[in-house]
């Protein structure tokens, strides 16, 4: 008899690991909180460093799930139980499964960017975040509230992350390379807009990332400015005005933006969370899941049969995700092959 | 001196403001350098050139820093400091970026000299 993997989530990281995991040889039950397979990258229309569109990635990795796999959408995953060698999962709406293993590629959440109330999400008019301007992207449809055109952005980096402000010291990681694309993406399809980033370090760390932000400087003129708001305001027009310090010249400095971009950051979800208080697993001081070794078992959890993959256990781009979704695969073998219920 | 009231100055006066107001600056400077030497647009403000630079070393001249104040607009005062700059091109052979330093000096200079309003 096959052994029987539960994966639970189907971003990125759980398409992979499902595919990865009936070629192995093993019987897959995927299951989603959404109708749809893919994640947060089902909202992303186009990539970095590259810029092909989100929904390619997606394709390939949802037709690379055999008829091994068994999709169940449309249901959350409440509960996961460990009984005897074995898990019985259960989710909100009374829909049951059992399970040799469990795989929690329950993903990340987005920063609630109203949370950073200074900077004007949910107050001023034209103040969205990195996930509505990829939005708007994908209607084709980079306007103001009023329908005109905006003439300068502003992108805001580390809204969210790098912050204890907000509880979140670490960095997100995707976020700064995303604002560039972003920025260059603002320049495509409105040529004349200016486009300025405020950041408070560039982390370019993939490959062709730092390439991406010399031909935003070189082809597109976006203007990065090392300085972290401290708040924005709105004046009579409705134009935002932006306070920060020019660090590199040591003097503050004033501008007005149409439209303010806010790069949210990620975070642990909820519902991840609960699951982890649920089986009695720890979690870190990022609130991330902890695995029994960063370096050697990332996949691994204190929970025989309990298994991670992609950005339940922090910020991760996709390449990685996908990297640690395989990576979570093998661990799963390697633990029926090393454990006395070897089949 | 019938009935004249003097003004009377306590020294005080108002502080000139240090803050760079970005939306009131000219940028007809920056555009023109920016197309004269395109690679003006390079600059990381890693400043490896001001590290090597030696009117740097006697003067607060930073190329960097010039730069910026070209870029923010804030060119007042720019046509003298860029003067300490000997053109030695040192700073250009260890720019990471590529950037074509010694021209760019010369196209700032020139642009401050008939660009500035
Ligand atoms: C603004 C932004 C732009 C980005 N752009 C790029 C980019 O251009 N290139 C790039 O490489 N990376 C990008 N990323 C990163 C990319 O989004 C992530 O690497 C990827 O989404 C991680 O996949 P995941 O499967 O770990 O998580 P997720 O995408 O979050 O997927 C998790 C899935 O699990 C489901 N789920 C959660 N809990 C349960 C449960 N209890 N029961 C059932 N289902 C559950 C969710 O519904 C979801 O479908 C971006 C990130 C952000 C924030
Ligand atoms: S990737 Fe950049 S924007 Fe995102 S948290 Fe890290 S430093 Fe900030
Ligand atoms: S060319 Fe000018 S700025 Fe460059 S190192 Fe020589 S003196 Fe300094
Ligand atoms: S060395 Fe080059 S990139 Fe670095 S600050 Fe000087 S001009 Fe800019």
């Amino acid at each position: 008899m096959n052994r029987k993997i539960a994966v639970i989530g189907g971003g990125a990281a759980g398409l992979e690991a499902s595919s990865a995991l009936t070629s192995l040889g093993f019987r897959v039950v995927l299951v989603e909180k959404e109708d749809e397979t893919g994640g947060h990258i089902k909202n992303w229309h186009a990539l970095f460093p590259n810029r092909r569109p989100g929904v390619e990635v997606l394709d390939a990795l949802r037709s690379k799930l055999g008829s091994d796999v068994e999709l169940f959408s449309g249901k959350t995953v409440t509960e996961i139980k460990p009984v005897n060698d074995r898990f019985e999962l259960s989710s909100a709406d009374g829909w049951k499964t059992e399970a040799d293993a469990v795989l929690l590629t329950t993903g990340f959440s987005l920063f609630n960017a109203r949370k950073k109330e200074e900077y004007g999400y949910g107050i001023y008019d034209n103040v969205i975040t990195s996930a509505e301007l990829e939005s708007a992207f994908s209607t084709g449809k980079i306007a103001m509230k009023s329908g005109e055109q905006p003439k300068r952005i502003g992108f805001v980096h580390c809204v969210g992350s790098r912050d204890e402000k907000v509880g979140n010291i670490y960095c997100s990681k995707v976020c700064c390379v995303t604002a560039v694309k972003q920025a260059i993406e603002i320049k495509q399809y409105l040529p004349d807009c200016e486009v300025f980033c405020f950041y408070m370090d560039m982390r370019m760390f993939g490959r062709h990332y730092e390439e991406l932000y010399k031909e935003a400087q070189e082809k597109y003129y976006i203007q990065f400015i090392r300085g972290r708001l401290s708040e924005s305001t709105e004046d009579h027009t409705g134009k935002i005005i932006l306070k920060v310090e020019d660090t590199l010249l040591g003097k503050p400095l004033k501008i007005g933006v149409d439209m303010l971009v806010l790069m949210v950051g990620m975070e642990p979800a909820e519902i991840t969370k609960n699951l982890g208080t649920q089986l009695g697993l720890v979690s870190d001081s990022d609130r991330f899941l902890v695995s029994t070794d960063q370096h050697i078992s990332a996949n691994i959890s204190e929970i025989p049969g309990l298994f991670f993959a992609g950005t339940c256990t922090g910020p991760k781009n996709i390449a990685d995700t996908l990297a640690d979704a395989r990576s979570a695969a093998l661990a799963i073998a390697g633990y029926f092959d090393n454990n006395h219920n070897k089949s | 001196m019938s009935g004249a009231v003097e003004k009377v100055r306590f020294g005080f006066s108002v502080n000139k403001d240090r803050q760079i107001d970005y939306d009131a600056n000219l940028k007809n400077v920056s555009d023109i350098v920016q197309k004269a030497e395109p690679t003006f647009n390079l600059c990381i403000s890693c400043g490896t050139c001001a590290s090597t630079c030696t009117a740097g070393k006697f003067t607060d001249f930073s190329l960097r820093k010039v730069i910026l104040m070209v870029r923010r607009g804030e060119t007042k005062g720019l046509e003298n400091e860029i003067t300490k700059c000997m053109l030695c091109g040192k700073c250009q052979l260890v720019c990471p970026r590529g950037v074509s330093t010694r021209n760019l000096i010369l196209q700032i200079h020139k642009a401050l000299k008939t660009g500035a309003l």
